[in-house]
């Protein structure tokens, strides 16, 4: 790391270590991080809730991501979703109330000629399909 | 022991093929992990070899091993590069992928790595920065700047600290090049940085990857532990986004790498004078710095041979979305549409026709297939009132809904924009609301007008590009299939 980097440039690899540990990022741990990285707590803030990926709550048990963008739309994408929707019973963007399972979107995965595709608990699925779906409500206890 | 391989990229992954490397393992060969040769159907992909030449299987399962180990299986290719596909390429920039493991050191100088770099170190920074102005090479992010150009500016700027900055915030719907080469060849990538870093006076080099690529971040990591004491005194770091598409714009990446909202910054100062942390910085996308090694290893005027008006080279174009023969095809510039998307890609995958397709992700135009005979070249899409971008090219069947595509295009803006400017952060939800009035036929006429009067207030009034050319997909699908929008043509 160079001299810059060691304040507030490590401020995104510093949440990425605390998210993967902890699954989400509190409050209280935000502000502890801010402090070690001497920048304030809004700085910190701003930046939480600027990106997609860093979480305010703790996610479902699995984590489902669905791709929405268009080179999944063109490979009937959208009508995945609503499926995914239904079959998991909940709503993309949020956790099921049991906390099995969050559904989220995703704007690709580069995966764009074998759509449509997913990312569940991390692991990469294309050319989804109903049977494909099942397997991942399967997977995840549905 | 038979020597098989079998592809170990997020894609092919996802078709598998971890399973079916076991199974080969299980079978008694001696599995070789490489990155995807980009021809996705015939993946799950398995090449073993045969007298001296890999002969292809595939699509094929885990059950099907021990009949493609004795050569009785019904799914047998023929030697891989001898498929139309890829013996119509050129392959410079990705004459390593799909073929060699990505971490092998050794494999890497076998197949021609790192003569780029002793090329570079043999020269003076200016003589290396002159080869890649002699090449043409433009950046291949989207916006086609030369690369000389700004590789010069960085040289010039004075100061004792550089940096080196790789955009591989790859976010473009229908792209997937910079993973395919992260994953696949990420020795090259490394190379083409320490050639900049040579060139421009830079000790120290960032590559910027998006989470949602988890398979090129690790393939990068340890590509970069391994290739460390070859590239020394430059020295690389990965740095992971956090999924925001705007980070790929590359005063937003830079905010982001310093640990801020991915904000857009307005310009000047460009970041080759005033960039990361203030310092002059080379900021260029995966594809532009790894064509730096061929380069500088086979010189420039082999580049600049290639190509069509001022786009010279290759560009490697990624044929998705519904498409029969979707994949990474590296070619001069120059061909059509027509041809590619037609001849290369086979047409759609669904067997339907043709009803559109959209050049260089969700800030590129929508085209039909009437303008086919557009040739593949910055300038030709600029004057169509498009964009190549980077070379992604999503096809769409007759099934689509073109006023669907074009709400989605501002929604899609609503949801990524970094909200520093208004006609971005407002507009975009603005035209949400307005073709939804559009779609619902609700004073159709006024609507529209008011909807080509929002995209000209974010054309130009817009800091970067999401805003800026959000326009373009929106537009475009409102003028080449009105009715979809309700309207009769020319309405």
């Amino acid at each position: 790391m160079t001299e810059h980097a060691r304040g507030a440039g490590a401020l995104l690899p510093v949440l990425h270590a605390l998210q993967a540990r902890i699954g989400w990022l509190p409050d209280a741990v935000v502000a502890q991080a801010a402090e070690r990285l001497n920048i304030s707590r809004a700085e910190a803030h701003g930046v939480v809730t600027f990106y997609a990926d860093f979480r305010r709550e703790p996610p479902g048990r699995h984590v489902v991501k669905l791709c929405r963008a268009e080179a999944c739309q063109a490979r009937g994408g959208a009508a995945m979703v609503q499926a995914a929707e239904r079959r998991l019973g909940v709503a993309l963007g949020e956790t099921r109330a049991d906390g099995q399972v969050t559904l989220e979107a995703v704007y690709c995965l580069g995966l764009c000629a074998i759509g449509p595709s997913a990312l569940v608990d991390g692991a990469p699925v294309a050319r989804l399909d109903a049977a494909g779906l099942e397997a991942i409500a399967a997977e995840v206890g549905a | 022991m038979r020597r098989v391989f079998v592809s170990a990229d997020m894609a092919s992954v996802a078709l598998g093929a971890d399973r079916l490397a076991e199974a080969f393992a299980r079978a008694g060969a001696e599995v070789v992990r490489t990155g995807s040769r980009g021809l996705f159907n015939i993946e799950p992909l398995a090449e073993v070899e045969e007298d001296g030449a890999r002969v292809g299987y595939g699509p094929i399962g885990p059950a099907d091993a021990e009949a493609v180990l004795a050569g009785t299986h019904p799914a047998r290719l023929g030697p891989v590069d001898a498929l139309p596909f890829f013996a119509r390429q050129q392959r410079l920039t990705f004459a390593r992928c799909g073929v060699i493991d990505p971490l092998d050191l050794q494999a890497y100088a076998a197949h021609g790595g790192w003569r780029g770099l002793a090329a570079a170190r043999g020269m003076a920074p200016a003589e290396v920065v002159e080869a890649i102005k002699a090449s043409g090479l433009r950046g291949r992010g989207g916006a086609g700047f030369p690369a000389g150009i700004k590789w010069a500016t960085v040289l010039a700027a004075p100061g004792p600290e550089k940096f080196v900055v790789c955009n591989a915030d790859e976010g473009d719907s229908g792209t997937f090049a910079d993973r395919m080469l992260m994953e696949g060849d990420p020795f090259c990538l490394i190379e083409g940085m320490a050639i900049a870093g040579h060139a421009v006076g830079a000790g120290y080099g960032y590559v910027y990857i998006r989470s949602e690529y988890p398979f090129a971040v690790r393939a990068l990591q340890r590509a970069v532990a391994l290739a460390a004491p070859r590239i020394a005194p430059f020295a690389i770091e990965v740095r992971v986004g956090a999924g925001a598409y705007v980070c790929g714009e590359e005063t937003a990446l830079l905010e982001s790498l310093e640990g801020r909202r991915g904000q857009v910054r307005a310009k000047p100062p460009l970041p080759a004078h005033a960039g990361l942390f203030g310092k002059p910085t080379m900021i260029n996308n995966v594809l532009t710095l790894a064509a730096a090694p061929f380069i500088l290893a086979e010189g420039a005027e082999r580049y600049a041979a290639l190509g069509f008006g001022r786009s010279r080279g290759t560009m490697p174009i990624q044929l998705a979305g519904n498409v029969r023969h979707g994949g990474l095809f590296e070619a001069p510039f120059g061909l059509t549409l027509g041809e590619i998307v037609n001849d290369i890609g086979g047409g759609t995958e669904s067997g339907r026709p043709v009803r559109a397709v959209q050049v260089g992700g969700p800030l590129g135009a929508y085209i039909p297939p009437s303008k086919f005979d557009l040739p593949f070249d910055y300038e030709a899409f600029t004057a169509a009132g498009g964009l190549i971008g980077h070379a992604g090219i999503t096809v769409f069947d007759d099934s689509v809904d073109m006023a669907e595509m074009a709400r989605f295009a501002m929604e899609f803006c609503a949801v990524e924009s970094c909200g520093k400017c208004t006609p971005c952060r407002i507009g975009a939800t603005r035209g949400v609301e307005t073709i939804d009035r559009i779609r619902a036929g609700e004073r159709r006429g006024e609507n529209v007008a008011l909807l080509k009067d929002l995209c000209d207030t974010m054309r130009h009034g817009s800091l970067c590009a999401l805003g800026g050319f959000t326009p373009f997909p929106v537009l475009s699908a409102l003028e080449a299939y009105p009715e979809d929008f309700g309207l009769k043509a020319g309405e």
